[in-house]
């Protein structure tokens, strides 16, 4: 017990790359053993996230279960990883979200080895980010989680996956180029990337830095750090990369995309971003705030224009992820304020609820274009009565999805527009434009999808659509289980949250 | 057990009842409506012992039952949510929990329980009849409804919903128990869903019903950052209420309060159905009217009303705010009042009905009558479910007769083709009857008498006069089209074979009539004004007193005058006495003379909306926003950038890779083998042209050594 307590966070950090090792030596013929390895094993950072939830102190200040590794002595960085509350919901979700997508792949029947690593390290990729506290060692898993997402999405994905991949990874990079620059020369001032350090260190720094007064110089590299982040969350407008790249991916990937990726951009403003430019923050929260409005509505707008199924609940993650941003916004206007935590309570606990329902969504367009191979609404119709259990969860998780009150996207929602209306009162307004188009795509895609007359193709013969299977209901369930628990008692998680916002910030 | 721990449970039953029906029991019919009915008259209990001991407490209003748990951590503080049941919510709760007993009890008889499956019949689509064999001749029987027990899980979902917001003591979980009703409201509009007109009518409701809904979400944010909490009881003191009028909000000159009004009142007018965002509910006719009576009569549109009347204190702050709650509530009233004249669709009418029925309850709002706006909301939830439970029956006797013929081109909902039910339907008549003339005020003995006569009364004696006179034409439209309706269905002879052959309906569906009757007649003798002619004194006027007292300051009752009494006894039994003097001898719709255009298709607000609000919001989203925007100018920006890229990168291996990098590579390469080239034929592999050639060498070096040395 000692062992884990003292490496919890190496563990759970470095398991999936373990066994995505050991799985590199198991015969690639063994699709079956590869499939249960890969799932089975991801279930053990899970397991060790809860146990980390359990005996995580949410009252205590400052980093936990810290752990050191000497790993580039020579420009003072080393492997540190530490949770709170902040990043501890994010793993949580991670690892959860994780094997439900590895379940979720169990269809896939090409080199199914490869992808089972790929996924693997993904996870790593992604855990990574959230417990680093070196300023470095975040930029490489950072940039590490982007190397098998891209190879799933091109190797794994549907028609024009080549482009989707290729738009997803050149402009990921090229939005982290900025953070590079900036993290080296966080690096090179301070003589060291332990991320505690630098933020004192450099709320306090004055005077001239590179010939510049120091304060023009932070003001530009907040915004190389904002466009890293905003590209990834995504920001519009910034966020064109995603439809393709979510409508191209595998399910899974786009589950884990939207899922988990998103949250890195996300997770990058309140871990960087706040703590390293408050005054940059604060001069430009209007502009944080009229990007976030304008990702909320158009995002919004987008979707209800889409034909695609799957590019409809893409789009619907810019709508969602917008309110993340509203949040951080108001959050940066008014830091320590009540207000100032309330909508960081909301945009965290919103990126953990869209973690859910996005994943939840993507998965279940994925189950109908397994049997109909094809995305278009159109295409569709009427197919309620032929998939009643399916046209059920559907229902549920597009509830969700579009804040149904008594449903955790509701909760989220109201505490940022709650937070944000006596900060950027203007701003949230206007935001309720997107909010009512959150509806109209929700029920474009239900209208178009389960309700209407029956679309006779899909009744008969070999095109019969036949209902959700037990593996499908099973990657839906825990999802399900958590919207409607986090729905009607979101305390044991926003306590958390909570806490650490008013800690932090 | 104590009350507190009663309220708290009273939701749960039916929500309960729709996780079992959904997760276990939707195979088993028999089993699915014994849980939800089971689970509706839980609830009734509950609601009942906690209305009789709501009535044994004096001063209710200032010692409610109340009750509260911390829900979300806000800082350093906590977001508490709970249970408050005074004099408005007890007198809510006891209509409510009855209404939604009856009506579970009627979906059993009105979805054909007991009946054999259909012959032809699809799921997401109403039944459509059985073939039998009875002593060897075959005939058509109604066929029971194919997602039975769908339906009962529905109505838990709802009737939780319904709960949750009449007990809740703060406006967020309000605001809960108002979107579920709203997702079920679309999910049993669209409840035949293999219909396109009721799956469009889902929608329909649900976006304009979001409409008001993202406003109200506002106000609530508003409210609560104005005063850090939402809690009813904490939001009426003195101190809160002074500070909410006196600071500005920054809008039109409102103050916080006004503004904050009319964004919650803005969600009334959309769950309401008032006018402008009224388009919704004449559409959503299309669900199964056990649905029509309770979501879009008795409960759910009363919500929007029980709002209001709950926020009071907080809306009548600001005169600005109850002139446009005024406005609203007696225009709509004679707006809807003026459609429904010329509808033929026998729920239509009463949908119509509904809409002008709320709308004089937010007159009445507007005008300041607290006790009047909610006596008349009670009584219009017996009535009205009543009505439409009513209609139910008879659509279900016509439908009958439908099957009998076989002719199913019958609209078996329009009244022309009904006629003389009285006989074939007795008890659907009678207390159709009893229902219609609630809701035109038939005088003395009917509750919407005493209801409406207590809302002109107001008008009159507070001097609002134009609200008084709008509203008493209204009053005379009702009457009217409400004997239109009696008349066309119930009274003269049969004007289709189908009518012939109606049918009474089973006992499960008329025993909720003869119930809801009751009450229909008798609620209206609990709120008799005590200087009422005659009558007034002999009962106490209950309803004022104790609904009167949720409020801090007991509204008074205006002096009795015999201008409003008088009108109302004119309006009622005249628009009865017309209704019935042209009606009775006008055959078909033809001859109809208020068969209007502009009346018929309700003012042109659907074509109005969908030109300007529908279409343009299609365009935008469609074409705007994601084809030009994200795709020609987003990514057209990202592709030049790649394009600029290639562009250089081709330009730079062009001209100076190729060019420069190369051709200095090739040089090199290629000058040194050019030399050795030209070297070879010195190669030559003597030994003496070798020797020479080093002497030379030797005498140029050293030539050249010595130049440099000497020169140093």
């Amino acid at each position: 017990m000692d062992f884990l307590n003292t490496h919890l966070l190496s563990l759970i950090l470095f398991i999936p790359s373990l066994v995505a090792l050991a799985i590199f030596f198991l015969p690639k013929n063994e699709i079956k053993l590869i499939r249960w390895t890969a799932l089975l094993a991801s279930l053990i950072p899970f397991g060790l996230s809860i146990y980390l939830w359990l005996n995580f102190k949410a009252d205590a200040a400052g980093y936990q279960f810290v752990v050191e590794y000497d790993w580039y002595a020579a420009i003072h960085s080393s492997v540190k990883l530490g949770v709170d509350g902040l990043s501890l919901s994010m793993v949580l979700l991670t690892t959860l979200l994780t094997p439900l997508a590895l379940l979720a792949s169990f269809n896939i029947t090409d080199r199914v080895k490869a992808y089972m690593i790929l996924f693997l390290l993904l996870e790593t990729g992604m855990l990574g980010v959230f417990l680093s506290i070196d300023l470095l060692v975040f930029f490489v898993f950072w940039e590490f989680g982007l190397v098998p997402m891209y190879f799933l999405i091109n190797q794994w994905g549907s028609a024009n996956r080549n482009y989707a991949s290729l738009k997803f990874i050149i402009y990921t990079m090229g939005g982290s180029l900025g953070l590079l620059l900036g993290v080296q020369l966080l690096g090179v001032l301070f003589q060291t990337f332990d991320l505690q350090t630098i933020v004192t260190e450099w709320n306090s720094a004055s005077g001239a830095l590179l010939g510049f007064p120091i304060s023009s110089v932070k003001a530009v590299i907040f915004w190389a750090f904002v466009v890293a982040f905003a590209v990834k969350v995504p920001v519009w407008p910034f966020h064109t990369w995603l439809p393709d790249a979510h409508t191209e991916a595998p399910t899974a990937g786009s589950m884990i995309l939207a899922g988990v990726l998103l949250k890195l951009g996300a997770y990058g403003f309140l871990r960087l971003v706040l703590p390293l430019y408050p005054a940059q923050a604060n001069y430009y929260a209007g502009a944080l705030a009229f990007l976030a409005v304008a990702a909320i509505v158009f995002g919004a707008l987008a979707s209800y224009g889409q034909t695609d199924f799957k590019r409809l609940v893409a789009y619907s993650s810019v709508n969602h992820m917008g309110f993340v941003l509203l949040g951080i916004a108001a959050a940066a206007r008014a830091s320590g304020t009540t207000d100032a935590t309330i909508a960081l309570n909301g945009a965290v606990l919103q990126m953990f609820n869209h973690g859910l329902s996005a994943a939840g969504m993507f998965f279940l367009v994925g189950v109908i274009y397994e049997r109909t191979h094809t995305r278009n609404l159109k295409e569709y119709g009427g197919l309620f009565p032929l998939v009643p259990v399916y046209g059920g969860i559907l229902i549920f998780t597009s509830m969700s999805s579009l804040g149904l009150p008594g449903l955790n996207g509701f909760i989220s929602e109201f505490l940022v527009v709650r937070g944000s209306w006596p900060i950027l009162t203007a701003y949230t307004a206007i935001a309720m434009l997107g909010l009512f188009f959150t509806g109209a795509y929700i029920l474009k895609a239900i209208k178009n999808v389960l309700h209407g007359p029956l679309n006779e193709h899909w009744a008969h013969g070999e095109h019969k659509m036949t209902e959700i299977n037990a593996r499908e209901i099973i990657v839906m369930a825990p999802l399900m289980a958590l919207m409607l628990v986090i729905g009607v008692y979101p305390a044991w998680i926003l306590d958390v949250i909570n806490k650490a916002m008013v800690m932090l910030f | 057990m104590t009350t507190e721990a009663l309220i708290w449970l009273i939701p749960l039953p039916p929500a309960l009842a729709f996780f079992l029906i959904v997760l276990f029991t939707n195979k088993n019919k028999a089993l699915s409506h014994t849980i939800g009915v089971g689970a509706a008259i839980l609830s009734w209990i509950a609601s009942m012992i906690v209305f009789a001991r709501a009535l044994g407490v004096e001063h209710l209003g200032e010692h409610p039952f109340k009750s509260a748990v911390n829900w979300l951590p806000t800082g350093a503080e906590w977001f508490r949510v709970g249970v408050l049941i005074d004099p408005l919510s007890a007198a809510v709760l006891f209509f409510v929990s009855i209404t939604i007993f009856m009506i579970f009890l009627y979906s059993v008889g009105y979805h054909n329980y007991g009946q054999p499956a259909g012959d032809h019949d699809h799921a997401g689509l109403p039944p459509h009849g059985a073939t039998v064999t009875e002593h060897g001749h075959t005939h058509v029987v109604p066929s029971v409804e194919p997602m039975y027990s769908r339906f009962f899980a529905f109505l838990g979902l709802f009737a939780f919903g319904m709960y949750v917001l009449v007990i809740s003591d703060n406006l967020l979980t309000l605001f809960v128990g108002w979107e579920i009703m709203g997702l079920c409201s679309y999910l049993l509009i669209g409840f035949w869903y293999g219909k396109k007109s009721a799956r469009d009518a889902a929608v329909k409701a649900f976006m304009t019903t979001r409409v008001g809904d993202v406003f109200m979400l506002l106000g609530i944010s508003f409210l609560y950052s104005a005063t850090g909490t939402l809690s009813f009881r904490e939001i009426f003191t003195e101190k809160v209420l002074h500070v909410l009028q006196t600071v500005p909000s920054g809008v039109f000159g409102l103050s916080a309060a006004g503004l904050i009004g009319l964004l919650l009142f803005i969600g009334t007018v959309g769950k309401s159905a008032q006018w402008p965002l009224h388009v919704w509910l004449p559409d959503a006719m299309e669900g199964p009217t056990p649905v029509s009576a309770m979501i879009h009569a008795a409960t759910m549109v009363s919500a929007g009303v029980y709002m209001v009347i709950r926020m009071f204190p907080l809306l009548s702050l600001d005169a600005g705010t109850m002139t446009v709650i005024a406005f609203i509530g007696t225009f709509t009233a004679i707006f809807a009042a003026s459609i429904a004249v010329a509808q033929n669709d026998i729920k239509r009418v009463l949908a119509y009905s509904t809409i002008s029925q709320l709308g004089f309850m937010i007159a009445a709002l507007g005008i300041g009558a607290y006790v009047a706006a909610a006596f008349h909301l009670v009584t219009h939830a017996f009535f009205k479910a009543l009505l439409f439970l009513g209609s139910g029956s008879v659509i279900h006797g016509m439908e009958h007769g439908v099957l009998h013929t076989g002719n199913h081109h019958v609209d078996a909902q329009d009244m022309f083709n009904m006629g003389g039910l009285r006989k074939k339907m007795p008890i659907t008549f009678w207390t159709f009857l009893i229902g219609g003339f609630a809701l035109s005020g038939f005088p003395l003995i009917t509750a919407g008498f005493w209801s409406k006569d207590e809302i002109l009364a107001d008008a009159f004696g507070h001097g609002h006069m134009a609200v008084f006179i709008t509203l008493a034409i209204a009053a005379f439209m009702t009457a009217f089209y409400t004997m239109r309706q009696i008349t066309l269905t119930f009274l003269g002879e049969p004007r289709t074979e189908e009518a012939k052959h109606a049918h009474e309906t089973p006992w499960t569906m008329t025993t909720p009539l003869v119930v809801l009757s009751f009450f229909a007649v008798t609620y209206g003798w609990l709120g008799i004004p005590e200087h009422f002619p005659g009558l007034g004194g002999i009962l106490p006027n209950w309803f004022h007193d104790f609904v009167g007292h949720t409020l801090e300051h007991v509204p008074e009752a205006p002096a009795f005058s015999w201008v409003p009494l008088l009108t109302s006894l004119f309006v009622a039994l005249g628009g009865l006495f017309f209704g019935w003097f042209y009606y009775r001898n006008v055959k078909s719709a033809q001859e109809d003379v208020f068969q209007i255009g502009v009346l018929k298709n309700k003012w042109y607000f659907d074509e109005v909306y969908d030109f300007l609000f529908i279409k343009p919001a299609y365009w935008f989203s469609e074409t705007f926003v994601s084809k030009w925007m994200d795709k020609t100018v987003i990514d057209g920006i990202l592709h030049s950038f790649g394009i600029a890229t290639q562009w250089t990168g081709e330009k730079i291996r062009r001209w100076f890779d190729l060019a420069v990098v190369n051709k200095f590579g090739d040089m090199v390469g290629y000058g040194t083998k050019d030399i050795g080239k030209g070297m070879t034929p010195i190669q030559t592999g003597r030994i003496q042209q070798y020797m020479l050639a080093a002497v030379f060498a030797f005498l140029l070096v050293s030539l050249i050594l010595y130049y440099f040395l000497t020169a140093a």
